[in-house]
């Protein structure tokens, strides 16, 4: 197997959009971006939005598309997590690319190439304090051959002077119509069959996440071969199939300790992984008809709680024991407080 | 030889609890597409079964000579260099470790040495099979940092190295780590499958089972295969020919648990608590996981109790696991435990019987 095989690059890969155009549900970045390919003229950017909707992807496209293959490794310096990214990276590393000056602009094999570097910092959001407020002077300082593309999905986290100092954009979660046709555009490509059911499965177990949504299709395409099942795709996705939750929530609902116990035991002995099982359980919590608004007030807060626990390495069992005497007693309207407690 | 090692399916056709998995798997490696693999599923469903048998599949008979190493590695860490002791079980295609057994410093085996194995491509003359596996176990058990270190080494060297994780948890690993693998769930085996599994031993070893024997195993052994494996050897050495009635011993360590709660029920006070004490360190001296014995004696307890106290005590059970997890020594939670459950179940009997 020493050459490895075309198909075991990832398709996320293989299906990234090269050109910004191509780039789906995103009309207004696209539109100014498009824009900037024609003048060359570049602001500093921040992308912002929720994983696999397209920000790297855009970034990448219009850097490629700006510079060419060509001249893309001297012009653009990419870094993301992985990287190390303290606060001497940045006073070294970005700074020094940041302060070489390059040629004027001619065109180049028909690329714009416009004078000016770009710097990708990408899941910008896991940056220090520290190392952003490096970043604010350099920015400054070095305007005038430099661009820098900031990505992240919680604004919040990004400081406020290096946010006031880019245009700002927002990637929106894709709609379930524009995700369908890109599964079905790889789907072709691929020989892959996948029904309707399948289909809109797969929109709701990703969530407006590209990204996970090919994932999961390949995952499922390499295990299961073309024709692709609903329940092929949950069983890759790791979600907890919908009957187990709602017999965990039957149990809780009967009062029975015993009862919910051993549904408990079996949602362990099964595998599943505990924090998915809690986020789901929420969801049908939270939007079921029967539970009155104090029963899922006291549901969510232990359902918090938990989540938190199982962060910091507490058992998985006693953690969903502990939910599923909690939710019962929500749910059966016993008093919150133990009784015996001293 | 055990027979639990006896028995152990050595191929993927001849699996028997999991055969949709296995077969998915044959089909993996027949394609020549094999991703990282994130194995996870309860202690004794059969990982580890299943992924020898896929080895076996990839690399042929050679993967089940295994020589066990132990060696020293000289990490550099900044300002000073670190002695690592690791020990290996090798082959010539994969190499299985267990990095969460150097503890806080299992950065730097992440860093250090997972990379330098995964760097080194085998060289093969045919040209073929030019990649090496590495198996980690218990990857729920490491460290953020090493996880995160971990997902950069699985990008960079994917061409020449596959990984396979293995774990009981997959809560505990990163999203980042759970994307770029395909998941594989392993259930526990059903209680139908392990007594499919005695009988089928108990043809082999030629023994004959009573009806409803096997099934009693598979009961008690808690959807374990290798529980209930082992514990059908112990039943054979100590009584052959069986009988339905006969008595299926449970380990050592369960019952002295068993006894630590039934002590705990009979008298609530400072010296019981005292006495409880030293059983409880009896058990951690004997290396037994302080938050298995926590979840025993909760067990236990639970067969004991009213109704009504149950949520309680479930309740704290989960508190002080989650305190023992933040903390450094595990009795003192076990012991805080006992003691809460001696105040609650005192305040009980004095409610109901005044």
């Amino acid at each position: 197997m020493a050459p490895l095989l075309q198909s075991s690059q990832p398709w996320v890969e293989k299906y990234r959009p090269k050109q910004v155009k191509d780039v789906a549900h995103q009309d207004e970045v696209v539109r100014v971006l498009t824009n900037t390919l024609e003048t060359t003229n570049c602001p500093h950017m921040l992308f912002y939005g929720p994983p696999g909707t397209g920000k790297t992807t855009t970034a990448l496209a219009i850097a490629h598309q700006l510079f060419g293959p060509e001249l893309y490794k001297s012009r653009v310096l990419e870094l993301n997590a992985s990287d190390d990214r303290g606060i001497n990276v940045v006073r070294t590393k970005i700074k020094s690319f940041a302060a070489v000056a390059v040629g004027s602009g001619q065109r180049q094999g028909g690329y714009p190439c416009p004078p000016y570097k770009i710097i990708i910092l990408d899941e910008a959001d896991s940056m220090t304090e520290d190392a952003q407020n490096a970043l604010r002077r350099t920015m400054e300082t070095y305007s005038k051959v430099t661009r820098f593309f900031f990505i992240c999905n919680y604004i919040s986290r990004i400081i406020e002077p290096l946010a006031s100092r880019c245009a700002k954009f927002r990637f929106k979660p894709l709609s379930e119509e524009i995700m369908t046709t890109r599964i079905l555009h790889i789907c072709n490509e691929e020989g892959l069959n996948l029904d309707a059911e399948a289909l809109s499965t797969l929109s709701s177990i990703s969530q407006g996440d590209l990204r996970r949504a090919i994932t999961y299709l390949q995952s499922a395409a390499r295990l299961f071969g073309s024709s692709i099942s609903s329940k092929d795709l949950i069983s890759v996705s790791g979600v907890v199939p919908q009957e187990v939750v709602e017999a965990f929530l039957i149990a809780c609902k009967s009062g029975d300790f015993d009862l919910a116990n051993k549904e408990v035991n079996n949602v362990i002995a099964e595998g599943y992984p505990v924090s998915q099982m809690l986020s789901q359980l929420l969801e049908v919590v939270v939007e079921a008809d029967d539970i009155s608004d104090e029963q899922k007030a006291r549901i969510c807060k232990k359902l918090g709680e938990a989540d938190k626990c199982l962060v910091d390495g507490a058992d998985e069992y006693l953690q969903l024991l502990d939910v599923a005497g909690n939710t019962m007693r929500a749910l059966c309207n016993m008093p919150q407080e133990f009784s015996y407690e001293c | 030889m055990l027979w639990v090692d006896k028995y152990r399916p050595k191929t993927l056709d001849n699996i028997t609890a999991h055969q949709h998995i296995a077969q998915n798997l044959k089909k993996l490696v027949t394609e020549q597409d094999c991703p990282h693999l994130l194995f996870y599923g309860p202690p004794g469903s059969g990982k580890k079964t299943l992924i020898m048998a896929l080895l076996r599949q990839m690399f042929g008979p050679t993967a089940e000579k295994v020589k066990v190493e132990n060696k020293t590695w000289k990490v550099d860490a900044g300002s000073r260099t670190l002695d690592i002791e690791l020990t290996t079980l090798s082959s010539t295609n994969h190499v299985e470790l267990n990095p969460s057994d150097a503890g806080f410093q299992d950065r730097y085996i992440v860093q250090e040495i997972i990379k330098e194995m995964a760097k080194n491509r085998p060289i093969d003359t045919k040209g073929k099979k030019g990649f090496k596996v590495l198996v980690l176990n218990e990857v729920d058990k490491l460290s953020r940092e090493a996880q995160h270190s971990l997902r950069r080494t699985m990008e960079k060297y994917s061409a020449y190295c596959r990984l396979i994780l293995c774990c009981n948890s997959s809560s505990k690993v990163t999203e980042a780590i759970r994307s770029r693998c395909l998941n594989v769930r392993i259930n526990a085996p059903t209680e139908e499958e392990i007594v499919k599994v005695l009988e089928l031993i108990g043809k082999k070893e030629g023994l004959q089972l009573p009806s409803g024997f096997a099934a009693l195993i598979a009961e008690k052994s808690n959807r374990s295969l290798r529980r209930a494996i082992l514990s059908f050897e112990t039943c054979r050495v100590q009584q052959y020919p069986f009988t339905s009635k006969q008595v299926i011993s449970s380990m050592d360590w369960e019952e002295y648990v068993a006894e630590i709660a039934s002590d705990i029920m009979k008298e609530q006070s400072p010296k019981r608590l005292f006495q409880v004490r030293g059983k409880l360190y009896e058990l951690l001296v004997n290396c037994i996981p302080p938050e298995i014995i926590l979840k025993r004696l909760l067990y236990e307890l639970l067969k004991k109790l009213d109704a009504e106290l149950k949520h309680e005590v479930c309740h704290w059970a989960a508190y002080y696991e989650h305190r023992m997890r933040l903390g450094q020594k595990a009795i003192f939670h076990i012991e805080a435990f006992v003691a809460k459950f001696m105040s609650i179940y005192k305040s009980f009997l004095i409610a109901t019987f005044g």
